[in-house]
């Protein structure tokens, strides 16, 4: 489709590494609170409920920075404030050609100050909410990382624009990886029944769990980063397409999106338990059994 | 328009309420209502919350809880009462350990009568909440603005004073 020697030659120019981030930082808040208001939409269809207007996550981030600023201690807006940056640097490094490897550890360097707001307020709910959040980062930790060693085997590449040119596109070599990664989508989206650190349905047990004691602008950059993340990781996925098979690419990732607010939907919460093991095992089971056969196959 | 009115966020807590008020509260979730159009959220958390609703009535053992509640919601937001039990405390308003509406306590901002209150009604209610939610929301940001303005001049004469 697009011609491979054009597109390496621009993405190995340096102008596209600052392209990339900029358009990152830019157009991702947009798109992802866009999708995310796709999503409640959805949502409430699938429910037979009208559900709210498409901009509704825009007018609730412009609403959280309306309110009063009520912090229980300076920290957390320290803690919730580098999340935000981390969570924009780790996508702007995908998408301006860095290493797939310090892209995933930025991305768990800003969950970590996430998790450390929440200890920094020191309420009983933000601290198993903060308990809950590290076990899921812990549980798809091992994916993600197996996810980027695959595609190094198959791309020869840790380097995004590297593997997104390459002439096969990695999936076919790697559907297990994928599907892995899927699955541990649902944990890194917050959706049921892996929502286990924050939920809108939680209130009996976890008030709101890992943001219960952040309020005001605070929450509001928190609903930013997810924006940034929703963007981030669907890019990711992205990189199991590449430019061998953009329009494919894009279908199937919006599938899976929908697949995601379906099981949302259908399921109920988890406990911490099923989460972690089902995460470990996924990666054990297709993970390496994908490699191996990477292994064979070359 | 701000964005408070568009997407007001409740919390709900059933004080001494018979549930006959509250079963209405949940009823405006469901799908025949569907509150989820205007952006209502029903969030279990005081500091996420706009729009405090409070059924029944108070007592010696919900006064505290109300009181605490109603702390922890930022600025600016508002108490809606719904059912006769939070206006006046309705026909347990005798009772010994009755001492009557939500208003007894907090500041009540919109009241819905009705034993129970219709879903209809509570929309209706809600919607007068935004109205006043509004309101108090310009007045906010008019004053914290009024608010650092001085500061910043009292930090200019403290400086010229030196
Ligand atoms: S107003 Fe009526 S229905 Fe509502 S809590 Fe009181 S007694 Fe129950």
């Amino acid at each position: 489709m697009i011609d491979t020697a054009t597109a390496s030659a621009f993405f190995t120019s340096g102008i596209s590494q600052v392209i990339g981030a900029l358009l990152f930082i830019l157009l991702a808040p947009l798109v992802g609170g866009i999708i995310t208001g796709l999503d409640r939409k959805i949502t409430a269809r699938m429910q037979g409920r009208v559900g709210p207007p498409v901009l509704q996550p825009f007018y609730d981030i412009k609403k959280l920075f309306e309110k009063e600023k009520m912090v229980v201690t300076t920290a957390e807006n320290f803690w919730v404030f580098a999340y935000l940056v981390f969570i924009v640097i780790s996508g702007m490094l995908l998408f301006a050609n860095s290493d797939l490897l310090l892209v995933i550890f930025a991305l768990t360097l800003a969950h970590v100050f996430l998790i450390l707001g929440a200890y920094s307020t020191g309420s009983p709910y933000a601290h198993v909410g903060a308990e809950r959040e590290l076990i899921a980062l812990m549980s798809v930790e091992p994916m993600i990382i197996v996810a980027a060693v695959g595609l190094y085997m198959v791309t020869g590449s840790f380097e995004t624009y590297g593997i997104i040119v390459s002439s096969t596109a990695p999936i076919l070599l790697i559907p297990c990886l994928f599907i892995g990664m899927v699955y541990i989508l649902t944990v890194k989206l917050g959706k049921s029944p892996f929502d286990i650190a924050t939920s809108h349905h939680a209130h009996q047990e976890l008030v709101k769990g890992l943001t219960t004691e952040f309020s005001g602008s605070t929450l509001g950059m928190i609903e930013i980063a997810h924006l940034y993340e929703l963007v981030f990781l669907l890019g990711f996925l992205f990189l199991f397409f590449g430019l061998a098979a953009p329009l494919i690419g894009i279908v199937v990732i919006a599938a899976v999106y929908l697949l995601e607010i379906f099981i949302d939907n259908a399921a109920s919460r988890a406990k911490w338990q099923f989460v972690f093991k089902g995460c470990w095992a996924i990666t054990l089971v297709l993970g390496f059994l994908n490699l191996f056969a990477l292994y064979f196959v070359r | 328009m701000s964005g408070l009115t568009k997407s007001p966020w409740i919390i709900h807590y059933d004080a001494s309420s018979c549930n006959g008020c509250d079963i209405e509260v949940l009823a405006c979730l469901t799908p025949l209502y569907d509150v989820e159009r205007f952006g209502i959220l029903n969030t279990g958390n005081p500091k996420h919350a706009d729009i405090f609703v409070v059924t029944g009535s108070v007592n010696e053992q919900n006064r505290q809880v109300i009181k605490n509640i109603y702390d922890q919601m930022p600025k600016p937001n508002v108490v809606i009462g719904v059912g006769i039990c939070a206006c006046s405390g309705g026909v347990f308003k005798e009772c010994y350990n009755v001492a009557g509406g939500v208003g007894q306590v907090i500041p009540v901002d919109v009241y819905v009568p009705g034993c129970s209150v219709r879903p209809e009604q509570i929309i209706d209610g809600v919607v007068k909440a935004l109205g006043i939610l509004e309101e108090k929301r310009a007045a906010f940001a008019a004053e914290s603005k009024k608010g650092t303005d001085t500061g910043a001049n009292a930090d200019a004469k403290k400086d010229g004073g030196n």
